[in-house]
């Protein structure tokens, strides 16, 4: 093992970097240069997402703890990205409300470092890495749910969030611990070779999978998701909804791919009757929410629903399309919750009434809004509706065609609710709507450029080809 | 550029123009220079067919395939026969027509042609498809701009209306989406590779199990928009409070969807799982025209009538498509043009009635003949039109219909066309009666006697949809021939 070696890790260290630096500046800044970290910091983060398009050969460190190959560099990129676009998005709420209580740069390197733990996560090649990662990517947003102090529900939200996801790593390990004693290894190959289909694997399975289930808000482990996001301060929430969740779900397909290859007439099972329980449960539940926040939240489960029908194909076509999604339902969901930021930070209001005649006095945000939304409820041409059609039809290459019947039926339930917000935004005239204001210069770009990943990550075809070509890796 | 593209690229060029106009005029004018040159590039797409057509046997001419997605084999693959020539000229002069039916439209005017253009974009490119990928993804390209036009711009309980609409035809789209992929993943049936290309499918065997499956699915799928019982519930409510324009274009194009998609996907690709749910879908269309005749009798409100008229008449395409032979097919595929123009006509004149007395309740108009003359008169020539006289479009469809009807011998079929050939009856019952009681009689209020006359604009609507009509009607012969011989490659698919 040579030094060249651990430029298999530079999006792990550049991160790593990054937040050392941002720690040291924190320590020798005045408090007149504080709220200079924000463009630092974005800038940096900027420089290490570009430095994850550089090609890169495949490999592994530490005896195989930790992989890479071609699919999770393009999808810790993608992850970088939306961070980057995240931060874009929260830079005006620091400067406003964070700077002034001295906790800005507490807060970036507290997202960085999750998303330091989310890139560990997927890049596990063994058990205890993929513990230790999803441990970094709970721990620091757990803080970060409580960060606005002076609200007493974000307070609830992260007791609620750090309780439930306590619970949740521990039946993890638990499950992880048992399977261990079924096979006696914890490396993801050498697992694979010696699992066999036995009670105490199938149960070790289940408890592993109830862990990630949770991160993942898959139904029956949803029921934090609501309250959190709503506690939550926005941008977290947000987080929450692309990021953790997009990372979670891809290392489950890597586990459900590799190591649990010789369990899938088991998972395949598991995994049929959860989809259909998350779409079910996320749709049916976001029909009432007036809160956009928790709407947003159920969206976001039955969007994870919908993950869950790629998952069934479990080869190439299945992997491209899930990671294809996430990157598709990432843009989409930044998008949104970009709005729901924008609108808040200039008005207080969060509500589905509040946006009622938004379009006549705000109409390029109710427009990225019904884009985001329409890409979420799958309409073409935006990248939503070829996410959604490449998952069915991964399900469906398998035969499964009443779990896509069931996936279309829920699709259409989805678009009820998001035409809900359509509607109040449009179809609805208001003199008492939200006045026109204008979005600073960061809050801007960062809404373009999930606009721009809405509009073209489906049309343009290369996009997809280029996933499909490097998702052979497992 | 080739000569169909540009019947995508036109309208979306004119919405991206769209965006930087300033006010009603600006829009107006950039909507109507970009619909009339798709106007004039359909008039002169027919030419270009028929010169063609005389030199090339395909089933498809003008044909063009560009690769999308490698990997599910998706191509951007486009041609056109006789029908999807003649339903892209339907669509492009009720187009036409509707801007200037919308020319004073007031609130948010930009909007209103964006989503109507994005709209119309939609139709066209699902016309030229003949990829099953594409032509879905214009399918609902199509259909999504009707919420905000219905629900911005209409009358009445128009968001219910709108989201019944949208949810139920999305709902629609749904099943086709699942019946596509049943199709797709069954073209390798004859070992080749999985393939969404139409004419490509259509050399295979896909198994006849998987057909009687995905037959039902996919002819819903298409169906809903085509107003097939009990799925027409849409229709109505979305019609009546949609705007004129909307209206116009919804009827008169966007509901044609359906029976070419049922005509070109579902009956073409699966042929023998046609042929065993013929007889359940007949009965149902079959149903639908009668019902659909019948609450027209029963409405008050002028488009009330009219969307449940056209709820018969489009079941009646579907009934003429199910009964698979050439007569009634050729009758179905000129139904859908008489019937597209004929309601977009009714609806525009609607509109105009209604823009001035403010009322569409058939009780409180009367006498418009005297005040209107002119509105009054292809109102007139309209109904006659509408009920199947002679000399007009809807006699030639009808004609068509019922005689391909009767090839078939025996009594299920017999009765069933007996029964449907008594709806001519019941729609001239509500036609007449209609007109009689709107436009003849005695003035029903005496402040109807200053409303403005029919402005330039309307006249150059109604001039343009009524063209064809009297056309069709009077020289049919051409124009059914080159149906018949682009109907052939199909029908011999189910013999």
């Amino acid at each position: 093992m040579n030094l060249e070696s651990f430029l298999l890790m530079r999006s792990e260290i550049g991160l790593l970097a990054i937040i050392l630096f941002l720690l040291i500046f924190e320590l020798f800044s005045n408090q007149k240069q504080k709220a200079a970290v924000i463009p630092l910091a974005l800038f940096l983060l900027a420089i290490n997402t570009l430095i994850g398009f550089l090609p890169l050969t495949e490999g592994e460190l530490f005896g195989g703890m930790f992989k890479t190959n071609a699919l999770l560099v393009l999808f810790k990129t993608t992850l970088s990205f939306g961070v980057l676009i995240l931060l874009l998005q929260s830079a005006d709420w620091l400067k406003e409300k964070i700077v002034a209580e001295n906790k800005a740069t507490e807060f970036i390197i507290l997202l960085l470092s999750s998303l330091l733990g989310a890139f560990y996560m997927i890049s596990a090649g063994d058990f205890l890495m993929f513990y230790i990662g999803l441990e970094l990517t709970t721990l620091p947003v757990a803080a970060l749910v409580a960060y606005e102090t002076y609200k007493r529900k974000s307070a609830e939200a992260g007791i609620k969030y750090i309780l439930s996801s306590a619970l949740a790593s521990g039946t993890s390990i638990f499950g992880i611990s048992l399977l261990y004693a079924t096979t006696g290894t914890l490396f993801f190959d050498a697992f694979a070779e010696v699992i066999t289909i036995s009670n105490l694997s199938i149960l070790g399975f289940i408890l592993f999978f109830s862990g990630l289930a949770f991160k993942i808000s898959l139904a029956p482990f949803h029921f934090w998701t609501a309250d959190v996001y709503e506690g939550a301060p926005i941008n977290v929430a947000s987080y929450l909804s692309v990021i953790s969740k997009g990372a979670a779900v891809v290392i489950l397909m890597i586990v459900l791919f590799t190591a649990f290859k010789t369990l899938m007439p088991i998972w395949e099972k598991i995994i049929y009757i959860v989809a259909i329980a998350t779409m079910f449960v996320g749709n049916l539940f976001a029909l009432r929410q007036q809160n956009l926040k928790r709407f947003l939240a159920y969206s976001s489960i039955a969007q994870a629903g919908f993950i869950l029908l790629g998952l069934l194909s479990a080869d190439q076509l299945g992997s491209a399309t899930v990671v294809y999604f996430v990157a598709v339902y990432i843009f989409s969901n930044l998008g949104a919750f970009g709005v729901v930021q924008a609108i808040s930070s200039a008005s207080n209001k969060e509500n589905i009434d509040d946006y009622e005649g938004l379009y006549r006095t705000n109409p390029y945000l109710s427009l990225l809004m019904m884009l985001a939304l329409f890409s979420l409820a799958g309409i073409p041409p935006l990248a939503g509706f070829f996410g959604k059609f490449f998952l069915y039809a991964a399900a469906a290459s398998k035969g499964y065609y009443v779990l896509v019947f069931i996936g279309v039926v829920n699709a259409t339930i989805s678009l009820y609710y998001y035409l809900l917000v359509v509607r109040a935004m449009f179809l609805r005239k208001n003199p008492d709507a939200i006045p026109y204001f204008k979005s600073k210069i960061y809050m801007k770009l960062g809404l373009l450029i999930a606009a721009a990943g809405i509009l073209i990550l489906g049309l343009y075809s290369p996009f997809y080809e280029y996933i499909f070509s490097i998702s052979n890796s497992f | 550029m080739d000569i169909l593209s540009l019947f995508v690229i036109v309208p979306i060029l004119t919405v991206l123009a769209l965006i930087f106009a300033k006010n009603l005029k600006q829009a107006r004018i950039v909507s109507l220079i970009g619909m009339a040159i798709q106007f004039a590039m359909a008039i002169n797409l027919i030419f270009a067919y028929i010169k063609e057509r005389a030199v090339n046997t395909d089933i498809m001419v003008f044909t063009k395939d560009v690769l999308w997605f490698g990997t599910f084999n998706i191509h951007y693959s486009i041609g056109v026969d006789a029908i999807s020539v003649v339903m892209i000229a339907l669509t492009a002069i009720v187009v036409l027509a509707g801007v200037f039916i919308s020319w004073q439209i007031d609130d948010l005017p930009k909007e209103f042609f964006v989503s109507l253009i994005t709209l119309s974009a939609g139709v066209f490119g699902f016309f030229i498809s003949t990829d099953l990928f594409t032509m879905f993804v214009f399918y609902e390209i199509a259909v999504i701009p009707m919420y905000l036009l219905i629900g911005i711009w209409g009358s009445g309980p128009k968001e219910n209306s709108a989201m019944k609409l949208t949810l139920m035809l999305m709902g629609a789209s749904a099943l086709l989406s699942v019946g596509i992929f049943g199709i797709y993943f069954n073209s390798n049936a004859d070992g080749g590779p999985l393939t969404f290309n139409i004419f490509e499918i259509a050399q295979v065997h896909i198994p006849v199990a998987a057909q009687n499956i995905f037959f039902p699915l996919v002819f819903i799928g298409f169906a809903v928009i085509g107003a097939l019982f009990p799925f027409h519930t849409w229709s109505p409510s979305g019609h009546a409070s949609a705007p004129t324009a909307v209206s116009m274009l919804h009827a008169g194009v966007l509901m044609k969807l359906g029976g070419y998609g049922v005509f070109r996907i579902a009956m073409y690709l699966l042929p023998l799982g046609a042929l065993s749910w013929t007889n359940f879908f007949l009965i149902l269309s079959a149903i639908g025209v009668i019902y659909g005749a019948f609450g027209a009798i029963m409405q008050k409100d002028l488009k009330y009538v009219n969307a449940y008229a056209s709820v018969s008449h489009l079941s009646l395409v579907l009934f003429a498509l199910l009964m698979l032979n050439k007569t009634a097919w050729t009758g179905a595929i000129i139904q859908s043009l008489s019937h597209g123009l004929l309601t977009a006509l009714f609806f525009a004149l609607i509109g105009m009635v209604y823009g001035r007395t403010h009322t569409r309740e058939i009780a409180k108009l009367g006498g418009i003949m005297k005040i209107l003359p002119f509105i009054g008169a292809v109102y007139v020539i309209t109904g006659l039109a509408y009920l199947g006289l002679p000399g007009f479009s809807g006699f030639v469809a009808e004609m068509n219909i019922f005689v391909g009807a009767f090839e078939h011998p025996d009594m299920f079929h017999r009765i069933i066309t007996i029964v449907v050939i008594s709806s001519i009856v019941v729609t001239s019952v509500y036609i007449l009666r209609m007109v009689g009681k709107i436009m003849m009689g005695p003035l029903a209020d005496e402040t109807y006697k200053d409303l403005p006359k029919a402005t330039w604009f309307e006249k150059v609507g109604l001039v343009l949809l009524m063209i064809p009509v009297l056309f069709i009607g009077t020289m049919p012969l051409g124009l059914s021939e080159m149906i018949k011989a682009s109907i052939q490659p199909f029908l011999e698919r189910l013999l």
